[in-house]
């Protein structure tokens, strides 16, 4: 499976933060199978969906990541009985807010890969990482940060009104 | 500051392959906080680990990080030398540079630059790892056997033996599984009745077994050493204690043509039943579907003609509640069913062969019962259709099998064998009979299996046609079967009063909702999936959970007894301790943060956050804090990411280690 390898501009850095049942196992079913899936990915592991924070996301999108998969067991399938439903509820809720502060919720993406889908997993990065390729890199944390050299000085009139009415 | 040792694994070349792992070595060697970074060749191997453990005393390390295969893999192994050289065993993180790295990529510098950010994540980790003490729990020396085939009888009579009470429960009115439908058994030709029935009597029998047949698992809560079973103990409509098994209600019944599904729908039953005379227990169950009693409010004479009373038509489901300390799980098999998807399943029939339509194109269980001494027809060959015996017949194997297009692609191991069994026992009752079977190939790997399949062919003079069946119909009283015998290149025609299908072994259906009750993983198909496909393949990936026969793959009996005990041998293992270690990633709860609003109580499913009160020394109350019982957390640590106040942490998943992985990158 000696496929051409075609050399990008951009390669994007994606993060994926996954359960250690079923995506961490299926991604080690993609090894065992020896498939071939672009090398942009960093897997996170966690016990379960559930302890995932949603400012883990932020945190990874502030850190320079241009993409970010969340990834557990299928509905019904969790080993703690019910963290990914938890999980599930808790990102769509997230992502709206996600979507307020500005972040293209193109660059986010909820999936179910079982141990047994080496091949979705597969699927599932390879896709992600040819969509934030296209989409070229995240800048608005950066750019966000350099603006947030801030000196500690009030220097906005409505701050100086605020700071005074105390 | 923290002495990091990290070691890179060449896995033979599986990892050096693709990595450069000197260079991983060389660059992580260079991070702050590392004092110590190598290469080796087979880290895991017995080298290897001494060169682990006198590293870690040599340079005094203070964490351990080693760069080699998936965690699921090793972790475990690392962790015991590590903690052998006297250093906790929580200080030592792997980095998976092989599954997530060596083995999916092929440019070797894309991922030697993958492994090294791999390995540096899980430096910034391993340096906020703190030390973890084991926990250990009571186990519980009482075992579920689920399923009562061969599989769960051989298991719990096993562990049963060994004087630990056995909790079985069965879905069906009786014991026996497939088992007990065979007519006889390959390579041998044992009678299967004459060597299963004893064994369901004496689990009947058995000081330490309990047995709850028509019973199903509704819920399983707790873990390894300590799992509550809450079992649905259907209602039977015969009280079991008093029954003493005289039949005389099913004589009785005035319903009698109710298809027999022990005897694949061939004969009839009455709606008062026991599924086949030799069922243990020897209690009847009234089919409430078809009673009268229930149906219309009439009749009632079972009850009337029962001496000891035992009919009990108000009888309703119970729930009971057993805590063990291990499952082992033997739910078994379903056949492929050609002709309709079945309620629940997956895989449609493809609805070829004339299944379903034709009523003597019969499938290899429905031939058994027809071989079957105990069957409907006393064991004599007759067509469904006629009661003729049949003179030509025809088996067609790999029905749904190794068809990838169709939705199975696995073979299903035993049908090869069956077939030729069946030529055998056909060729044993209509001697001037013949039979013919097309076959893709033949797969008899196994002690005297090709001998009896050659013998099937040399003694019994059954006639092998390789290549497939392209059209089947019915031509009179026949059935016309064309195919191709693609080892000569010619069409073949054959005018057939029977076809047997040999149709594919797929799991129970049902199986995922029983695996989503007990939290065990399966695959695509629903067969269970074992924790190691080779090193470990009787234990369920979550602990305390043991899997034996064709539930987790299709097997004959020699294996799925072989199966049955091993798994039996784990629970053993298990039981032979007093007190369980248990891996400390459990939550806890930072009581000086917490408010008491109790939202991880809301969100753990095992129920294992408590209130818990703060008193000053004079008594008074001061707040209400959580409290998470360390031997109930499961350790998903839903709480953690629930928690308003960031005032619980799960202990090896904290904030401060998942943050630093983060930064690292």
């Amino acid at each position: 499976m000696h496929s051409e390898k075609t050399k990008h501009d951009f390669e994007p850095k994606i993060i994926a933060f996954v359960c250690t049942w079923c995506t961490y196992a299926g991604a080690d079913l993609a090894g065992t199978s020896r498939m071939q899936y672009p090398a942009n990915v960093r897997v996170l592991k966690f016990p379960c969906t559930g302890r995932i924070d949603p400012v883990f996301i932020l945190k990874a999108f502030q850190q320079g990541a241009d993409g970010v998969l969340v990834s557990g067991c299928h509905p019904g399938d969790c080993h703690y009985i019910a963290g990914n439903f938890h999980a599930r509820r808790r990102f769509a809720a997230f992502r709206k807010l996600l979507e307020f502060v500005g972040v293209d919720l193109e660059r986010l993406q909820f999936s179910w890969v079982s141990a047994a889908e080496g091949g979705k997993w597969v699927e599932v990065v390879t896709e992600l990482t040819e969509k934030v390729r296209n989409m070229g890199p995240m800048t608005e944390f950066k750019e966000l940060a350099l603006e947030e050299q801030w000196s500690g000085t009030i220097d906005t009139p409505e701050l100086k009104e605020a700071y005074n009415a105390i | 500051m923290s002495r990091i040792g990290v070691f890179v694994c060449h896995c033979g070349e599986n990892i050096s392959r693709t990595v450069d792992v000197e260079r991983v070595a060389a660059q992580v060697g260079k991070m702050p906080g590392v004092a110590f970074a190598t290469d080796y060749k087979y880290m895991c191997s017995d080298p290897g680990q001494t060169l682990l453990k006198k590293t870690i005393q040599e340079q005094k390390l203070s964490h351990v990080v080693v760069a080699a295969c998936s965690p699921r893999m090793h972790e475990k192994t690392f962790r015991k030398a590590v903690e052998a050289a006297g250093l906790n065993p929580y200080l030592c993180e792997m980095a998976n540079i092989r599954e997530h790295c060596s083995w999916v990529h092929e440019d070797k510098q894309e991922a030697t630059a993958k492994a090294i950010e791999i390995v540096g994540m899980l430096v910034e980790r391993v340096k906020k790892n703190r030390v973890l003490p084991t926990i250990t729990v009571p186990v519980t020396k009482r075992s579920l056997v689920i399923g009562g085939g061969i599989a769960g009888i051989q298991a719990a009579l096993d562990i049963a033996d060994c004087g630990h009470e056995v909790i079985l429960v069965e879905r069906e009115p009786s014991i026996g599984g497939h088992m007990a439908q065979l007519s006889e058994t390959f390579p041998t030709l044992d009678c299967s009745q004459c060597i299963m029935t004893p064994k369901m009597v004496d689990v009947a029998n058995h000081p330490k077994i309990t047995l709850y047949s028509y019973s199903e698992i509704e819920q399983v809560d707790g873990y390894i050493g300590n799992f509550q079973v809450t079992i649905r103990r259907k209602a039977r409509s015969v009280d079991e204690d008093k029954c003493t098994g005289c039949g005389i209600c099913m004589e009785k019944c005035p319903v009698k043509k109710i298809p027999n599904k022990f005897d694949c729908n061939l004969g009839m039953r009455p709606a008062i039943y026991v599924p086949f005379p030799q069922a243990v227990p020897n209690t009847p169950v009234i089919d409430r579907d078809n009673c009268i009693k229930f149906k219309t409010g009439k009749c009632g004479l079972c009850q009337k003609v029962c001496g000891p009373g035992a009919v009990d038509y108000e009888q309703e489901d119970r729930l009971v509640v057993e805590p063990v300390g291990a499952i082992v799980v033997a739910t078994g098999f379903d056949l492929y069913t050609i002709d309709e998807k079945p309620k629940g399943s997956m895989i449609k029939g493809y609805g070829e062969f004339g299944h379903g339509k034709i009523p003597d194109v019969i499938d290899g269980m429905t031939f058994e019962r027809l071989a079957s001494a105990s069957g409907p027809t006393g064991g004599k060959i007759l067509r469904p259709s006629d009661g003729k015996e049949p003179k030509q017949i025809v088996f067609i194997q790999c029905i749904g099998s190794r068809a990838r297009e169709k939705g199975i692609s696995y073979c299903s191991k035993v049908c090869c064998m069956y077939t030729a069994k069946h030529t055998m026992l056909y060729h044993h009752k209509v001697h001037d009979g013949q039979a013919y079977v097309f076959f893709m190939d033949a797969r008899t790997p196994g002690k005297a299996y090709d001998e009896f399949w050659r013998r099937s062919i040399e003694e019994e003079e059954a006639v092998y046609i390789r290549g497939m069946v392209s059209r089947l119909y019915q031509k009179g009283d026949k059935i016309v079967v064309m195919g191709s015998d693609i080892a000569v290149g010619v069409q073949v025609e054959i005018e057939a009063d029977m076809v047997v299908l040999a149709t594919a072994i797929q799991p129970r259906t049902g199986a995922d909702s029983l695996a989503q009750k007990l939290g065990i993983s399966y695959d695509k198909y629903n067969f269970y999936s074992e924790a190691h496909a080779k090193l470990r393949p009787v234990e369920c990936a979550t602990a305390g959970i043991y899997l034996a026969g064709a539930c987790q793959g299709p097997k004959d009996i020699p294996d799925t007894v072989s199966q049955a005990s091993a798994a039996a041998a784990k629970v053993m293992t298990l039981f032979a301790k007093d007190k369980l270690e248990r891996e400390p990633i459990v939550a806890r709860v930072k009581e000086a943060g917490c408010v008491g609003c109790f939202a991880c109580k809301k969100v753990c499913a095992y129920g294992a956050v408590e209130e818990k009160e703060i008193r000053d020394r004079q008594g008074n109350l001061i707040k209400v804090v959580a409290y998470v019982n360390p031997g109930v957390c499961g350790g998903c640590g839903t709480c953690q990411a629930t928690c308003p106040s960031k005032s619980v942490e799960l202990d090896g998943y904290t904030d401060e280690q998942i943050v630093a992985m983060i930064e690292a990158l």
